[in-house]
C-alpha cells in the first residue's frame, strides 16, 4: 500500500504540469456528456445493478452535477476505477469529476493537484462485534483477536487506536473481503474492523445480521468527497455547490416530490434557491433552475442516502454523522445567496 | 461334410475366455494389471466416491435454480439462480439492458463466422470479405450512432463481447505483428535486429499486468492536454503488444528449425528475400509451430481477464460484480464455476481447432 501510494505521488507529481486545463464546463458541454469516475465494486455507492444501470450514492452524486448543468440527470458516462488508477485519470482529464468514496487529505488536494467538494459521506473506521460477545464499547476490546485488511490504513489505524489506549489486540490478517467475513462469522476473531460503510456491508452478508452490531466507537476520519483537478474554479464551484444544494435541499424540506408546490414558497431563501429569485445559477454559468433541476431529477441528500445506503437497503447504515447538522450530524451547507 | 460345417459355426459361436475379454477382461488389462495400477485405481476410486456424490448432490440434487437470494441462503444446495438472476448482467455487463439485442446479434454472426472459419473448405476470399463485412457491422452494431441507432460509448461495453472482443483483435492482430518481428530478428539488418530484439526481450521482461497498469495510468499522463485515449483501445493495444512479442519467440523457434537446405534451394532457384520467405520457409516454418502458437493464443486468450484490474467489465468483472452485492455474496463458488465453463469453452475450442488444423497440414504424413 505505501509503495502504492508513493507511486500515486509521483504520478501525481509528474502530473502537476498538465494538470492544469481551464474550461471544463465548455468541454463539458461542447461533449454533451460528463464523465464520472465512480467505484463499481462498493454497493450502494456506486456499483452496477443487474441491469447495467449504475446505482449508489456516488453515482447520485453525478447525476445531480449532470442535472445541474444540462437539466438532465443522465447526461453523464461512469468510469469505473480502481484505487490506483482514480486520481490519474482525473489528473489526465479522462474524467472531469471523481465521485469514487475518496478521502479528502492534504496531500491529496496540495501535491496531487486536486480539489475537494463538500464531503458527501463522511464515514470512519469502526468495530464490528457479535452481540454475544456483550461488548458495548471499543474500549472493552483488550486483548481481542481482530479480523482485518491487511497493507490498508485500516490495519495502522487499528495498531494506532489499540496503542494509544495500551490495550493489546491480535489481528488476523485476511487478504480477500469475502474470506475475511467467513472468518469473523465463523467466530475467528471477536471482531472485525473497517470503514463503518463498509462494515454495514458485511453484516448485511451474515447468516443471521441481527447477530451483530457495529460499536458506537469511530476511530478514524474519513471525509469521502467527489474531487476535480487543481486550476478550474468555475468547474469547482460547481460540483461543490451541486453538494451544497443537496444539503440546502433537505434543510428547506424541497423533496423531489414537492419541489413544484415549493416553487410557489414565500421564503426567500427558497426563491433564491430554486430560481423563482433569479442570480444564483447564472453565477456559476448555470441556468438559474440549476438547483430546482437536482432536486427534481435526483432528490435531495436524505433521498440519495435513503434509496442507496438508509436502513431500508441491505446496507441498512443509519444517519449518523451524515445527518443535517440541525439533527446533529455534519451535513451542513453554506447558504445559497 | 455336414458335421464339419457345425462344429465350424460352434467354433465361432464359442467366445473367447471371459478373463480376457468383456467387463472383467477390461477392468484387468485397463485398471488392475500391475500392483501400482491396482493401488492407483483403488485409491481413485475412494476418492471419487469420496467427493463425487456430494458435488452432484451440492449441484443437482440440493440446487436452486430460479429463486430469490433470500431461499438461496437457506439452501443447503449450489444456488445457480445467482446466475440466471444475473446471467444478462454477467454476459453483456453495464451495456444498455434494453440494447442487449445489439451484443447479441453481434456475438451470434461472430460465432458463425467462427464456425465457417473452422472447416478449412469453407476457406475462400468469400470468407474474408464476410469476416471484413462482418466486423464492421459488429462494431456498427455495438458502437450506434448511425443507422438510427442510440450511441452506446465504449466504456459502456462489457461482459462477453468484451472478453471475446480483446481476444480476437488482440489474436489477429498479435500474430502477424509477432511473425514480422520473428523476421526482423532474423534479419541480417543490424538496426532492424537490434530494435526487434530490444522489443521482444523488452516486452517478455515485464509482466502483462505492469503492460496494463501503464497503458492506463501512466500513458494518459504523458498525452497532450485534453487528449484522451480510450480505456478499451489502450488495454487492447497492451494485449497485442504482449502477444505479439511471445508469438515473436515461437515464430524464430519454427524459423530455426527449418533446414538450411530450404535456404539453399530457394537461393538457387533465384528468389528473392520476401519471395523466399512467403513461398518457402514461412509455410512451413509456421506449421511446425501451431501447437506452441496455439499455447500462447490460449493463454493470451485467459490473460484477457487481467482487464479486471483496470476496471473494465469484462466477463470475469462483470461476475465479481454480481458476488459483490450484499443479495449474491456468498455465492462465489457457482458464478466462478460459470465463468470457469465459459473459458473452458472458449479454449477448448481454440485447442480443438489447432489440432485439426494441424492434421490437415500434416503434408508429409508423419503421424
Amino acid at each position: 500500500m505505501k509503495v502504492v501510494k508513493l507511486f500515486v505521488v509521483f504520478l501525481a507529481t509528474l502530473a502537476m504540469t498538465t494538470a492544469a486545463m481551464a474550461g471544463t464546463l465548455d468541454e463539458v458541454k461542447k461533449r454533451g456528456m460528463i464523465k464520472v469516475g465512480v467505484n463499481g465494486s462498493v454497493f450502494g455507492f456506486g456499483m452496477p445493478d443487474d441491469k447495467g444501470v449504475w446505482k449508489g450514492l456516488d453515482v447520485d452524486t453525478g447525476r445531480a452535477v449532470s442535472a445541474a448543468v444540462f437539466g438532465d440527470p443522465d447526461k453523464v458516462e461512469f468510469i469505473a476505477l480502481t484505487g490506483v488508477q482514480r486520481l490519474p485519470a482525473l489528473q489526465s482529464g479522462e474524467i472531469d469529476v471523481l465521485c469514487r468514496n475518496t478521502t479528502q487529505t492534504l496531500t491529496r488536494e496540495t501535491k496531487a493537484g486536486l480539489n475537494f467538494a463538500q464531503p458527501n459521506y463522511y464515514d470512519g473506521q469502526g468495530f464490528l462485534v457479535p452481540k454475544k460477545l456483550g461488548v458495548k464499547s471499543a474500549k472493552e476490546l483488550d486483548g481481542a483477536t481482530v479480523c482485518v485488511l491487511p497493507g490498508t490504513t485500516t490495519e495502522m489505524n487499528a495498531a494506532d487506536y489499540f496503542r494509544a489506549n495500551n490495550m493489546k489486540w491480535k489481528p488476523v490478517v485476511i487478504e480477500n473481503t469475502a474470506e475475511l467475513n467467513n472468518a469473523f462469522f465463523a467466530g475467528r476473531c471477536d471482531c472485525l474492523t473497517s470503514d463503518a460503510s463498509q462494515l454495514a456491508a458485511n453484516r448485511s452478508v451474515a447468516p443471521n445480521p441481527a447477530d451483530y452490531e457495529l460499536l458506537p466507537e469511530i476511530i478514524s476520519k474519513e471525509p469521502l468527497a467527489p474531487v476535480v483537478r487543481h486550476g478550474d474554479d468555475q468547474w469547482y464551484d460547481i460540483v461543490n455547490w451541486t453538494v451544497m444544494a443537496l444539503i440546502q435541499a433537505e434543510e428547506f424540506g424541497i423533496t423531489s416530490k414537492n419541489v413544484d408546490q415549493m416553487l410557489k414558497s414565500n421564503n426567500p431563501g427558497i426563491k433564491r434557491f430554486l430560481g423563482v429569485t433569479p442570480g444564483m445559477g447564472t453565477q456559476l454559468g448555470l441556468s438559474d433552475k440549476w438547483a430546482y433541476n437536482i432536486v427534481k431529477m435526483v432528490g435531495n441528500y436524505g433521498e440519495i442516502f435513503e434509496k442507496n445506503i438508509g436502513p431500508k437497503t441491505p446496507l441498512a447504515l443509519e444517519r449518523g454523522l451524515n445527518a443535517l447538522w440541525t439533527e446533529g450530524g455534519l451535513m451542513y451547507a453554506a447558504p445559497v445567496r | 461334410m455336414a458335421i464339419i460345417a457345425i462344429d465350424k459355426e460352434k467354433i465361432a459361436r464359442i467366445k473367447p475366455p471371459v478373463i480376457k475379454t468383456g467387463v472383467i477382461g477390461w477392468l484387468k488389462e485397463n485398471l488392475f494389471n500391475g500392483v501400482i495400477n491396482s493401488l492407483l485405481t483403488i485409491i481413485i476410486f475412494l476418492f471419487m466416491v469420496k467427493f463425487v456424490p456430494p458435488f452432484i448432490k451440492w449441484a443437482f440434487v440440493d440446487s436452486v435454480w430460479f429463486s430469490t437470494s433470500q431461499v438461496c441462503k437457506e439452501c443447503e444446495g449450489a444456488c445457480w439462480s445467482a446466475i440466471t438472476k444475473n446471467f444478462r448482467f454477467m454476459i453483456f455487463g453495464i451495456y444498455p439492458y434494453e440494447l442487449h439485442w445489439r451484443p447479441f446479434v453481434s456475438m451470434l454472426s461472430l460465432f458463425t463466422l467462427l464456425y465457417f472459419t473452422y472447416y478449412r473448405k469453407y476457406w475462400s476470399k468469400t470468407l474474408l470479405y464476410a469476416w471484413l463485412a462482418g466486423l464492421v457491422a459488429m462494431a456498427v452494431l455495438m458502437k450506434g450512432g448511425i443507422f438510427g441507432l442510440t450511441p452506446v460509448p465504449t466504456e459502456m461495453w462489457g461482459g462477453l463481447p468484451l472478453t471475446l472482443l480483446l481476444s480476437i483483435f488482440g489474436l489477429t492482430a498479435a500474430y502477424p505483428l509477432g511473425v514480422i518481428l520473428a523476421l526482423g530478428r532474423d534479419s541480417k539488418l543490424p538496426g532492424i535486429r537490434y530494435m526487434c530484439v530490444t522489443y521482444i526481450e523488452l516486452i517478455r521482461g515485464v509482466p502483462l499486468i505492469s503492460l496494463l497498469f501503464m497503458a492506463s495510468i501512466i500513458f494518459p499522463l504523458f498525452l497532450p492536454e485534453g487528449v484522451t485515449i480510450n480505456k478499451i483501445l489502450r488495454a487492447q493495444a497492451a494485449i497485442i503488444f504482449f502477444t505479439a512479442a511471445y508469438i515473436a519467440e515461437v515464430v524464430r523457434g519454427g524459423l530455426q528449425g527449418m533446414n538450411k537446405g530450404q535456404y539453399e534451394a530457394a537461393d538457387a532457384l533465384g528468389l528473392n528475400y520476401y519471395q523466399t520467405m512467403r513461398l518457402i520457409i514461412l509455410p512451413q516454418a509456421l506449421k511446425i509451430v501451431i501447437p506452441p502458437t496455439v499455447s500462447v493464443l490460449v493463454s493470451a486468450f485467459k490473460d484477457t481477464s487481467l482487464v479486471v484490474i483496470i476496471s473494465l467489465y469484462d466477463l470475469l468483472f462483470a461476475a465479481k460484480t454480481v458476488i459483490q452485492k450484499p443479495q449474491w455474496n456468498g455465492f462465489s463458488t457457482e458464478v466462478y464455476i460459470f465463468v470457469a465453463i465459459l473459458y473452458f469453452l472458449g479454449c477448448f475450442s481454440m485447442s480443438n481447432f489447432s489440432r485439426k488444423l494441424e492434421e490437415e497440414l500434416d503434408t508429409d504424413k508423419r503421424s
